[in-house]
C-alpha cells in the first residue's frame, strides 16, 4: 500500500513502518486524505466546510495513540488544513501528528496546519509534531504551522514540536489559555541550516488558579540560517510559569531569543531564562579524549542538547 | 612508556612572560603507579594537560612508546591509549551517563557492565544508567562519573587529575580500594594527582611538582617520609579529609 517515498517521510515525521495495526488515525497525502481509520473512543471525521479534519476523543476514555501525520510528496503544492481536537473530559490520550515534504522540483511545497485543541476538564493529552523536509530539488520547504490550546480545569497538556532539518522557512503560531490547575509543557526542538529561517511566537496565558506552564525552546542554527524566538508568558491569577530558552549557534548563523513574561496578578510567579551560545569547548575536549574527532564530539553534543 | 624531555610551558601576562612548567623531564615505564604532588598552583594538572595534547608546550618533546607525540592532537593521543580525567568534569544535556561510559569504551557496553564500573567508584547503578550527565548531578557525582569513564577503557596510560576532589570521606576510601583494583588490570599505567596520603600510598612513584619544576622525584619509600616530615612542620599538602583522620 505505501511506495517507499511515502514510507520513508512517516518513518522520519512519526516513527511509523506502516499503517498502524490499533488505534485511529488519517494519512493526508498531496492535499488529500488518502486513508482513514475512526476507533470506539476517538472518532475522525472529516470537514465538510473547508479541508482538515475533526478529532473526537470520547469523554474518560483511554485511547490507543493516534496518528494524523502529512505528507508532502510532489513539488508545487499548497496544503491549508484546519485540523480541531476535542478531548473529553476525562480521557487521555496521545496525538503523534507531524509534517514530511519531499520536493525534488523547482516549486515551492508548502503546507500550513491550523490545529485547535480543546481540552476538558481533566483530561490529559500528550501531541507530538515533527516536521522534516528532503528532497534535491530548489523549490522550497515551507511549513507554517498555527496552534490554538484551550486548556479546561485541572487537564494536562505535554506538547513536543520538533523540526530537525530540511525545512526552509516555518513561521509558527502558538497560543495557549490555561484554566484553573491546567498544566502545560511546551518543549520546542529546532535545527535550522544553510539559509533556512525559523520564527516561533508563543503566548501562553495563565487565566486560572493553580495553573503553571513550562516552555522550553532548545535550538541549534548552523550555516547562514536565522532563528527568532518570542515565547510569552502572562500570568493572569495566582500561577506558575517558566520559560527557558536555550539555543546553539554556529558559522554564520544568527538567533534572536525574546522571552518575555507578564504578572497581572500579586501571586503570579513567573521566571524566564535564556541563553546563546557555542558549543562548550571543554565538552568538545571531553569527547576528544575519549577518541572521537572534533567533527564527531560536535555531532553527539548536538545531537544530546536536541534530544 | 612515556617519556617527558625538557617540557616548558610559558604564557604572557601582563608583566610578561610567566613560567607554569620550566624544563620538566621524566620516564614512566609500563605498570607503574605515577603520583603526582605538590602544592597548589605549582604546574601539576598543566603537566597532565600537556600528556593529554590540551594544552601544547612551549618547548620540549613527549615520547610515547618511542613515537614523537609531541604535535599529535587530543584525538589521535586518545586513539594511542592516552586518558584523562578532568578535575571539574564538564556537563552534557541529553547524554546519558550510559552513552557516555559507552562512547569511552568504544561500543556500546552492555548494561551489567556499566553497572560494574559505577558500582567501583560507589554509585548505586541503576538509578545512574540512564541520567543525563547535566546540572541535576552533584559535582561529587560528575566526579566519579568522569573516573568511571576512563575505567571503562583500555590503556596504556590513565591520567586522574584530582579525582579525590569533591568526593567525600566515606566514598573516598572505597575510590581508594577501586583504583588499587581497577587501574592495575586494566591500564598499563596510570599517573594520579593528588594531595591525599592514602592515594600516595598506592604508588610505585612519586614526583612532588612546586613553582614549575620537578622538586624530587623517587620511589614511595624515597619520597614519602620526606613529604610527611612537610606534613608535620605544615598542613599545606593535607587536603581537608586527611587532615580529619
Amino acid at each position: 500500500m505505501m511506495d517507499e517515498l511515502l514510507s520513508g517521510l512517516l518513518k522520519s515525521i512519526a516513527d511509523m513502518d506502516d499503517i498502524p495495526t490499533v488505534g485511529a488515525y488519517n494519512i493526508r497525502r498531496d492535499g488529500e486524505g488518502m486513508v482513514r481509520r475512526s476507533t470506539e473512543t476517538v472518532e475522525i471525521t472529516p470537514k465538510t466546510d473547508k479541508p482538515g479534519i475533526d478529532i473526537r476523543v470520547s469523554p474518560y476514555a483511554k485511547a490507543d495513540k493516534v496518528h494524523i501525520p502529512v505528507v508532502i510528496t510532489k513539488p508545487g503544492v499548497n496544503d491549508l488544513v484546519y485540523n480541531d481536537f476535542f478531548i473529553g473530559e476525562g480521557a487521555e490520550v496521545e496525538i503523534v501528528a507531524g509534517c514530511g515534504i519531499h520536493n525534488s522540483g523547482c516549486e515551492t511545497s508548502e503546507h500550513d496546519g491550523i490545529h485547535r485543541f480543546f481540552i476538558g476538564k481533566n483530561a490529559k493529552l500528550r501531541y507530538v509534531e515533527k516536521h522534516y523536509g528532503e528532497g534535491d530539488g530548489t523549490g522550497g520547504r515551507i511549513l507554517n504551522p498555527t496552534t490554538i490550546v484551550e486548556m479546561g480545569e485541572n487537564s494536562v497538556c505535554e506538547m513536543e514540536m520538533v523540526q530537525i532539518r530540511g525545512v526552509d522557512s516555518t513561521k509558527r503560531e502558538t497560543t495557549a489559555k490555561l484554566e484553573k490547575g491546567a498544566k502545560l509543557t511546551v518543549v520546542e526542538r529546532l535545527m535550522t541550516h544553510g539559509d533556512q529561517v525559523a520564527h516561533s511566537n508563543m503566548e501562553v496565558r495563565l487565566d486560572g488558579e493553580g495553573a503553571s506552564a513550562q516552555i522550553i525552546s532548545r535550538s541549534v542554527a548552523k550555516d547562514n540560517s536565522e532563528q527568532v524566538f518570542y515565547p510569552r508568558a502572562v500570568g493572569n491569577a495566582p500561577c506558575h510559569a517558566h520559560v527557558q530558552c536555550d539555543s546553539i549557534i554556529m558559522d554564520g548563523a544568527h538567533i534572536r531569543s525574546i522571552p518575555e513574561i507578564a504578572a497581572n496578578h500579586c501571586d503570579a510567579q513567573i521566571v524566564h531564562e535564556a541563553a546563546i551560545g557555542r558549543i562548550n569547548n571543554d565538552q568538545l575536549i571531553k569527547l576528544c579524549t575519549l577518541g572521537l574527532s572534533e567533527a564527531e564530539a560536535e555531532a553527539i553534543i548536538i545531537e544530546g542538547f536536541l534530544k | 612508556m612515556l617519556e617527558l624531555q625538557h617540557i616548558f610551558f610559558q604564557v604572557e601576562d601582563s608583566k610578561g612572560e610567566l613560567g607554569i612548567l620550566n624544563d620538566v623531564s621524566f620516564t614512566l615505564e609500563e605498570n607503574r603507579f605515577l603520583v603526582i604532588t605538590g602544592p597548589n598552583g605549582g604546574g601539576k594538572s598543566t603537566l597532565a594537560r600537556i600528556i593529554m595534547g590540551i594544552e601544547k608546550p612551549t618547548g620540549g618533546k613527549i615520547l610515547y612508546n618511542g613515537q614523537d607525540i609531541t604535535d599529535l592532537s587530543v584525538t589521535e593521543r586518545a586513539r594511542l591509549g592516552i586518558g584523562y580525567a578532568f578535575q571539574q568534569p564538564p556537563r552534557f544535556k541529553g547524554l546519558t551517563v550510559r552513552r557516555l561510559l559507552s562512547l569511552a569504551h568504544g561500543s556500546d557496553l552492555p548494561e551489567d557492565e556499566c553497572c560494574a564500573y559505577l558500582t567501583n567508584v560507589g554509585l548505586c547503578s541503576q538509578e545512574y544508567l540512564n541520567r543525563e550527565v547535566d546540572a541535576s548531578l552533584s559535582g561529587g557525582e560528575v566526579k566519579r562519573i568522569e573516573i568511571a569513564s576512563l575505567m571503562a577503557r583500555e590503556l596504556g596510560v590513565a591520567i586522574f587529575d584530582e579525582p579525590e576532589a569533591g568526593i567525600d570521606l566515606w566514598s573516598f576510601a572505597m575510590l581508594v580500594e577501586s583504583f588499587k583494583m581497577l587501574c592495575r588490570g586494566r591500564h598499563k599505567s596510570v599517573i594520579l594527582i593528588s594531595h591525599q596520603e592514602r592515594i600516595m600510598q598506592l604508588a610505585d612513584e612519586i614526583i612532588v611538582v612546586a613553582d614549575g619544576k620537578i622538586r624530587s622525584q623517587g620511589s614511595k619509600e624515597e619520597i614519602f617520609p620526606e613529604l610527611l616530615g612537610e606534613f608535620s612542620q605544615s598542613c599545606g599538602f593535607r587536603g581537608k579529609e586527611a587532615a580529619a583522620q
